[in-house]
């Protein structure tokens, strides 16, 4: 059964996609009646109710098993221990959850882990080269572009994603395109300012 | 053999000290330590505003795989602190004031803790949370203000307050008198509130907590569990924001200490952003009425300012709304009134710039009024009423450079270019409007311990218990060393958010620099003189130097006549044999002070926006933030502070508003989505400007508080160039399209 699940979750296809879904929703009917035979044993629900599931995160590949419910972010933050990517609202209205999955920047509350198989996942504590900083890392260092810092994570994801989209040539544009991540100290200005270097700065991101 | 330190790498540099760890994610904020063996918990939460549980049905909830336990009224441990007075005469000081979590089956609020289930899972807990089932009996509640301010019966004094003549205000020349609102208002910081909780054994406790007073939340946990302080630990290495709502503790933190304890693992429970809203206070509804008079000349006669904010119904908060009028600008007569009015809904508390940031908006817009009415300049009718002391006190200030403030901010606004006739300038077919007000917050200083240990390499740790919820009090306090010490910033650390460490002040009311500043400053003193007493054992040249003649620069003592006399603190240490020197020094109120001055921060903020005459809508252009906050310790994160309240003088103004169905007392907005906090693109130019001059009472550092002064005054600004780019006054917040268009 588990290498059914694995062949189905392997691919990137729409079809495969469909054929995952149908087999996770024929586990969902099945695990209650297999649990009350399990006799509520946790170890039998918890075989049932994990699916395989591979992921690259900051170039390390995980063999993990997980619940279908389990989003991305509360892998990274809960399993993983990635806890750079942060949980601000838990509704995609916020922005501090910010990762790259292939390179795109999403909301990892809105995305389900299981929905990631075979993807790649760059976090916070992915973008510095050993002791080296990232470029935006260092420009938010340099314009002061936070305060409590719990934001940050999110905003530098979403800013080099930011500039590599193209979306960052001018003060307005990046203000506009930067809107999904909200910092409450308001350091706005101050990110902007060093989105704006970075770009200028042109070092490949 | 004397060594410089080297100090090639950033000497007096201004980025955060704690820069690396907030850019890379390796600071840890209080939900992210792992622990083994961590268990879950996730809050059921009443969906009435008042009542009592009926019946609650946790069968199905408890059976759901991983469950560990379900907390509730009726099996939850007995908590000492949690024990009402007469049960226990002999424990004073042992009644909690807050909402005493699980105690009984009374519900005072919407969204009130009524259950609290642990799994070993998140995914389980909030899974099986959502199986739990209440059944109430409901009663009649209040949550709409506007009706129960009507209701005297149902207010509560809260303090008069009378100089002069009551009610002067009617017998001058021109006179303005309306009423004012703001509506509830959320901190909502980034960082959910969180608590994780360890027990070793029965009597040692360990929190890992969202707190902007480790001490604080210590002594809380000490007196609710009946433990001896020195077994709670609480750490607050790192708070995502906070903006006074972590300046006490919140049902959910002795909720997490109940369930640790339980199921005998460490437990973790992050609030929701839903329960963010309900559960960890806010910046009370405020209704206020708010009349001034003034001679022709522009000289004021009189000020009546009268509140109304509201509180919950099982306990008290009150804020100094009205203060502001009794001793902002020289008025000879002014009498103020403040009443409370309970409503079935959380406890509000302090919020960025409480009590002034409310009085502010109604006083700053009142006097804008005035000076149309008087035809004199907003900023010249603040300057003819300039408070050259105290008006209550009389009281000289321990400095005041107000004036300055009003010079430079009027200078970078462009002020000459507004118009004196209301919705008079247009550019590109948009309204536009100037707009000013002023802030003020208290300054004084509070107590703080602080240690420092300067060690035979040449660094420097210094430790206090306070928190950094963002301002930057680490960078600060490692500036103030580094100036002291004659070390580079990178030789020093600052240890913080540790109840392990030197006790330090709750972080709030702008007092932490102030406070821990000078703790380090006597640390620093303290340390300096014993490397002179070393030096002068060692070096024989020193031992005939007077205490004038000693310097302390870049790692070494030098003569100051003779600077090839000198000696490393490096040597001086090695040579001696000490590993490191140890100090711990303490920093009292400035209660003395107090009896002799008054202590205050004061901004004023400036504002250029343009209104869309067909839809109202409101672009920000500029905002021109000045402040007397003495000598500016860290000029970069000192900017950011400024700007960061700006952005939330913005939200006061133009977006933030909890709204309430009153047909079930529920909150309608709480999440990001529908409560609208300012965003990047909401964000005009912010400049910043500080008078930048030493205070010379307050502290040795000459600083005074920025925190709160950063956002009073910004809300009403913005009021008032909506007027002046409109002429619609708008007396409601937020200051929404329509409300332009009605």
């Amino acid at each position: 059964m588990e290498q059914e699940y694995k062949e189905n979750c392997a691919g990137e296809s729409r079809r495969d996609f469909l054929k995952k879904s149908t087999a996770l929703a024929a586990l969902a009917t099945a695990t209650p009646v297999l649990l009350k035979a399990a006799g509520n044993d946790e170890k039998i629900a918890g075989y049932f109710e994990k699916i395989p599931l591979q992921l690259e995160v900051n170039g390390k590949v995980h063999n993990l098993s997980v619940e279908p419910r389990v989003t991305l972010l509360d892998l990274l933050r809960e399993q993983l221990n990635l806890t750079g990517t942060k949980k601000g609202c838990d509704h995609g209205q916020c922005g501090a959850c910010t990762v790259h999955v292939d390179g795109r920047r999403i909301n990892s509350c809105l995305s389900l882990a299981v929905m990631n198989e075979g993807k790649n996942v760059t976090t916070i504590e992915g973008l510095a080269d050993g002791e080296k900083l990232h470029p935006m890392q260092e420009s938010f260092i340099k314009h002061d572009g936070f305060q409590c810092g719990y934001c940050t994570p999110g905003q530098i994801m979403s800013a080099i994603a930011c500039v590599k989209e193209g979306h960052a040539n001018s003060v307005d544009e990046i203000r506009e395109f930067m809107s999904g991540n909200i910092c409450r100290c308001g350091a706005y200005p101050n990110i902007v300012d060093a989105i704006m270097e970075v770009k200028k700065g042109g070092q490949p991101l | 053999m004397d060594k410089e330190i080297n100090y090639t790498e950033s000497y007096f540099a201004d980025d955060r000290v704690d820069g690396i760890e907030k850019v890379t994610g390796k600071a840890k904020f209080a939900a992210e330590h792992p622990l083994a063996e961590m268990a879950y918990a996730v809050f059921v939460c009443s969906t009435i505003p008042k009542g009592a549980i009926k019946n609650m049905v946790l069968y199905e909830a408890r059976n759901a795989p991983g469950v560990l336990d379900i907390i509730y009224y009726l099996n939850c441990p007995t908590i000492p602190g949690h024990r009402p007075y007469d049960k226990d005469p002999n424990k004073k000081g042992f009644e909690w004031r807050g909402l005493k979590v699980f105690n009984d089956n009374i519900i005072y609020s919407n969204g009130q803790p009524i259950a609290l289930v642990i799994a070993d899972t998140l995914e389980r807990a909030v899974y099986a949370a959502s199986l739990v089932k209440a059944e109430y009996v409901t009663e009649d509640f209040i949550t709409d203000f506007e009706k129960g301010k009507k209701d005297e019966a149902l207010l509560k004094k809260a303090g008069d307050y009378k100089r002069g003549e009551a009610d002067a205000y009617k017998t001058a020349a021109v006179f303005v008198e309306d009423e004012y609102t703001i509506p509830i208002e959320t901190h909502n910081p980034m960082e959910l509130h969180a608590t994780t909780a360890v027990w070793e054994g029965d009597n040692k406790l360990t929190v890992y907590d969202k707190s902007q007073g480790p001490k604080g939340t210590q002594a809380e946990l000490a007196r609710n569990f009946g433990l001896d302080e020195k077994n709670v630990r609480v750490v607050t290495e790192y708070v995502g924001g906070a903006f006074g709502s972590a300046l006490r503790s919140w049902p959910h933190v002795p909720a997490a200490v109940i369930a640790a304890r339980k199921v005998k693992r460490p437990v973790k429970l992050v609030l929701t952003r839903e329960q963010m809203f309900t559960m960890v206070g806010y910046r009370p509804h405020a209704w206020q009425k708010i009349a001034i008079g003034a001679g022709k000349d522009g000289k004021l006669v009189g000020i009546s300012h009268h509140a109304i904010s509201n509180t919950s119904t099982y306990e008290d908060f009150s804020e100094g709304i009205v203060g502001v009028s009794q001793f902002l600008y020289d008025c000879p007569n002014v009498n103020t009134s403040y009443k409370l009015l309970p409503l079935n809904i959380n406890t509000p508390t302090w919020m960025r710039g409480p009590g002034p940031a409310t009085g502010c908006f109604a006083l700053e817009c009142a006097l804008d009024d005035l000076s149309y009415k008087l035809n004199i300049d907003p900023i010249e009718l603040r300057l003819i009423n300039y408070a050259e002391v105290h008006p209550a006190s009389k009281l000289p200030w321990t400095s005041k450079f107000l004036k300055e403030c009003y010079a430079l901010g009027k200078e970078k606004i462009g002020w000459h270019n507004r118009a004196a006739i209301p919705g008079s300038l247009k550019e590109n077919g948009m309204l536009v409007g100037y707009g000013m007000a002023g802030g003020v917050f208290g300054a004084g200083r509070g107590q703080a311990a602080a240690k420092g240990i300067l060690k035979s390499d040449g660094s420097l740790v210094l430790q206090s218990a306070v928190s950094d919820m963002g301002p930057g009090t680490s960078t600060a306090m490692v500036t103030i060393g580094a100036e002291l010490m004659g070390l580079p910033m990178n030789k020093i650390k600052f240890e913080l958010g540790d109840t392990d460490l030197p006790p330090g002040p709750t972080q709030g009311g702008s007092g932490s620099t102030s406070a821990v500043g000078a703790a380090i400053n006597a640390v620093c003193d303290s340390l300096k003189q014993t490397l002179k007493e070393m030096a002068i054992q060692q070096v024989p040249a020193f031992s005939t130097a007077k205490p004038e003649d000693v310097q302390y620069k870049k790692g070494m003592l030098f003569f100051k006549s003779d600077k090839t006399i000198s000696i490393s603190y490096t040597d001086l240490l090695q040579q001696s044999g000490k590993p490191e020197i140890e100090v711990i020094k303490d920093s009292a109120r400035a209660s003395a002070e107090a009896q002799k001055y008054a202590m205050h921060s004061f901004s004023v903020h400036f504002v250029k926006l343009q209104v869309h005459p067909v839809t109202g809508v409101i672009r920000l252009e500029h905002i021109v933030s000045t402040a007397d906050a003495g000598k500016i310790i860290t000029p970069k994160p000192a900017r950011s502070q400024m700007v960061g309240g700006a952005v939330g003088g913005i939200g006061m103004a133009l977006t933030e508003e909890v709204v309430i169905d009153h047909h079930f007392g529920r909150y309608v907005n709480s999440n990001f989505g529908d409560y609208h906090v300012p965003v990047n693109a909401d964000t005009p130019i912010i400049d910043v400007l500080f008078a930048d001059k030493p205070d010379p009472i307050i502290n040795p550092m000459g600083s005074k508080g920025i925190g709160e002064i950063a956002l009073v005054g910004v809300a009403p600004a913005i009021a008032n160039a909506v007027y002046n780019a409109t002429g619609k006054r708008v007396r409601e917040l937020p200051i929404t399209p329509d409300k332009l268009l009605s």
